[in-house]
């Protein structure tokens, strides 16, 4: 079938999901099965090529980040914003994007991609420019062990035509500088003052502490009330921001990183660190909703690490803490992972409500860290409704696995306009 | 009167201990202290001196680089925990650990990691991985719930029992439908979950033996496993 029709058939199909509603990922399918060249074919026409984001955690923050930073430098991008982040969603997103003659208005595509999915894609696809965030213990029942993730990462940066960045304090990632060869490889790293703040799941357990002691490009020195500073070019610049947690802060220190490996000696630094202070987090990220005046955290846990990094960054102190886990395959099967995270800090306050379908495992974990609380709760919406109700003049915290996350969004809508999830 | 001591030993903490290991040592030790007794948990990782006092052994799964790591320091101490598994010392030993306390892990590329051989059961590395939530059926423990996550398959030798039968799920390999050795006091499985947390019948029994085992009697302190109780009746539900 010709490209043209193609993209019309696509299109239309697009347009008929969003009439039901829903649905992002099913249009790029029917695309992909028809012309499983359309993708290839239609982002090998942009100037400046195609940069791909993966590992375990933070991914979609840092590819909103990066966009952003982008932009602020004048460059069109093209994205998979809707966070469906497998190559089919890519597919949908394309068909969002281009005109009917089937051309992407854009100078470079930024594309956040699941780790599995990501080394089929760059058969198909060699990215020039690609960033690896972190291994972690997450969606481990999907892809066996965390070495195996490891290698899935590597096939990403080994079909990188240009330049690869990585993590410097994540070992394995850093490791897989090991096998580059042509590429240019810069890394973003963390201060030895912040490291301890990140224990890694071996350093938790006694492992190695950094084994990697190459020049990072950019270093985040510092993270205090909302102003972070970070050292590049040899000397400290310091911004206010936006974002919530010190991950997601770590994740600037990559999006920068990936920012100046892209543009190199083009950047405008002025404009750079002015977009970076407005840059908000991704959904369910660190957001903050006001709910009757006050605030209301969503904090998405997907990983001992995410939970770990979550439970140091946020103090629980004045605020009504919930806890939403579920166990669909999108946040994962297995329930171990609690059992990697010392829930401690929240003995002092407590914890008011705790649900999703795994509730009792979740109380279970706090029972056996001595934490204290007060409803639990299979069901979600009504887990939700209660917490509300119970705890009308504190803010609150909700620390959510990824499909309670979506749940408790949509009940958020219930009360105030929230953004569509896409 | 000071409190009855009861000592708790983690095997290779730092090299074997993945999918909330750590959640068993945890178990042991509150609950220990929930009965009255001064509960201590020592870890002991390749090349530290192996404790003299020692009333509860446990062990954790881990990557294959942890395998390696720890095999020769495991081969070297294999005499000494043959000895306190013939003394009756309750131990409990998930995944990684258990394949190594049996004869030997022959890999998939053919290499073969020698074992400690305290379990008369062999394993093989397969390509097939079994994944997912596991329910087993023991005549000694009732139902058991955990989740499982190893592609070496183990088989079990003459005379060994199992921990139980599966119901659902894969067990000890894809074949035979048992899951997990025992030996004495000694039990090996490959339930991560943790395991304990929601099996407060097993964590007691290796209480419950090592403290009669050492003071002659147990506490008669009960412990409120409702939580346990609800976390087992929604793992029943849940898909493989």
């Amino acid at each position: 079938m010709p490209k043209r029709y193609v993209t019309i058939l696509g299109k239309a199909v697009r347009a008929a999901m969003k009439l039901r509603g829903g649905g992002s990922a099913l249009p790029g399918l029917v695309v992909e099965r028809i012309d499983p060249n359309f993708i290839k074919a239609t982002l090998a026409t942009l100037p400046r090529g195609v940069v791909i984001i993966s590992g375990t955690n933070g991914k979609t923050t840092t590819t909103k980040m990066v966009v952003e930073l982008l932009e602020s430098q004048g460059l069109k991008v093209f994205t998979n914003r809707t966070g469906s982040n497998f190559t089919r969603g890519v597919a949908a997103a394309l068909l969002g994007e281009i005109n009917f003659a089937g051309k992407l208005d854009a100078d470079i595509a930024v594309l956040e991609l699941d780790e599995a999915h990501a080394v089929h894609f760059v058969r198909t696809i060699p990215p020039r420019y690609s960033l690896i965030l972190n291994v972690m213990r997450d969606q481990l029942d999907r892809f066996g062990e965390i070495d195996t993730t490891a290698e899935l990462l590597r096939a990403i940066t080994t079909a990188t035509s240009d330049a690869v960045v990585l993590n410097r304090e994540d070992g394995r990632i850093a490791a897989l500088q090991n096998t580059l060869i042509s590429q240019r490889v810069s890394f973003f790293g963390l201060s030895d003052e912040l490291l301890p703040t990140f224990p890694s799941d071996d350093q938790l357990h006694g492992g190695n502490s950094r084994l990697v002691t190459a020049k990072a490009d950019v270093i985040l020195k510092n993270f205090k009330n909302k102003t972070a500073t970070f050292y590049m070019d040899g000397r400290d610049v310091t911004t206010d921001l936006k974002l919530n947690g010190i991950y997601n802060v770590y994740n600037a220190a990559a999006a920068l990183a990936l920012v100046r490996v892209i543009l190199g000696k083009d950047i405008d630094q002025t404009k750079l660190l002015a977009r970076l202070a407005h840059i908000t987090p991704a959904f369910g990220r660190g957001e903050t909703f006001i709910v009757d005046g006050k605030p209301l955290e969503l904090v998405l846990v997907k990983n001992p690490s995410g939970f770990r990094l979550g439970l140091q960054s946020f103090d629980p102190t004045h605020y009504a803490t919930m806890i939403a886990i579920n166990d669909n395959y999108a946040d994962g099967r297995d329930m171990s992972w609690l059992w990697d995270v010392s829930f401690e800090s929240l003995r002092d306050t407590g914890v008011e409500q705790v649900s999703g379908i795994r509730a009792y495992d979740m109380a279970l974990r706090l029972q056996y860290d001595e934490v204290p609380l007060s409803d639990v709760t299979t069901n979600l919406s009504k887990g939700f409704k209660q917490f509300m109700i119970d705890n009308p003049k504190k803010p609150k915290r909700i620390y959510c696995t990824y499909t309670a996350m979506l749940k408790i969004r949509r009940q958020i809508g219930k009360i105030i306009d929230v953004e569509s999830i896409g | 009167m000071s409190r009855q001591i009861v000592t708790i030993l983690q095997l290779y903490p730092r090299d074997m201990n993945i999918y909330g290991d750590y959640g068993n040592a945890l178990v042991l030790l509150r609950r220990l202290q929930w009965y009255g007794y001064d509960a201590r948990l020592i870890a002991y990782n390749p090349g530290d001196v192996f404790p003299s006092d020692v009333d509860i052994i446990i062990g954790g799964g881990g990557q294959d680089s942890g395998q390696d790591k720890i095999q020769a320091d495991l081969l070297s101490i294999g005499p000494r925990l043959k000895k306190l598994a013939d003394e009756d010392v309750p131990m409990l030993m998930i995944c990684g650990l258990y394949q190594l306390f049996g004869k030997f892990f022959e890999t998939s590329a053919g290499e073969v990691l020698e074992g400690i051989g305290l379990l008369n059961v062999e394993t093989y590395g397969k390509s097939e991985r079994l994944i997912g939530n596991i329910i087993l059926e023991s005549e000694e423990f009732g139902l058991i719930y955990g989740y499982e996550n190893h592609s070496g398959q183990t088989y079990l030798g003459k005379l060994v029992k199992p921990l139980g039968q599966v119901r659902m799920g894969a067990g000890n390999n894809s074949t035979d439908n048992f899951e997990g050795a025992r030996y004495r006091n000694v039990i090996g499985s490959y339930l991560h979950g943790s395991l304990l947390p929601k099996n407060p019948q097993i964590a007691d029994f290796l209480i419950e033996t090592a403290v009669t085992k050492k003071y002659g009697s147990f506490s008669d302190d009960v412990i409120d496993d409702s939580f346990a109780f609800r976390a087992r009746k929604a793992a029943a539900k849940r898909p493989r």
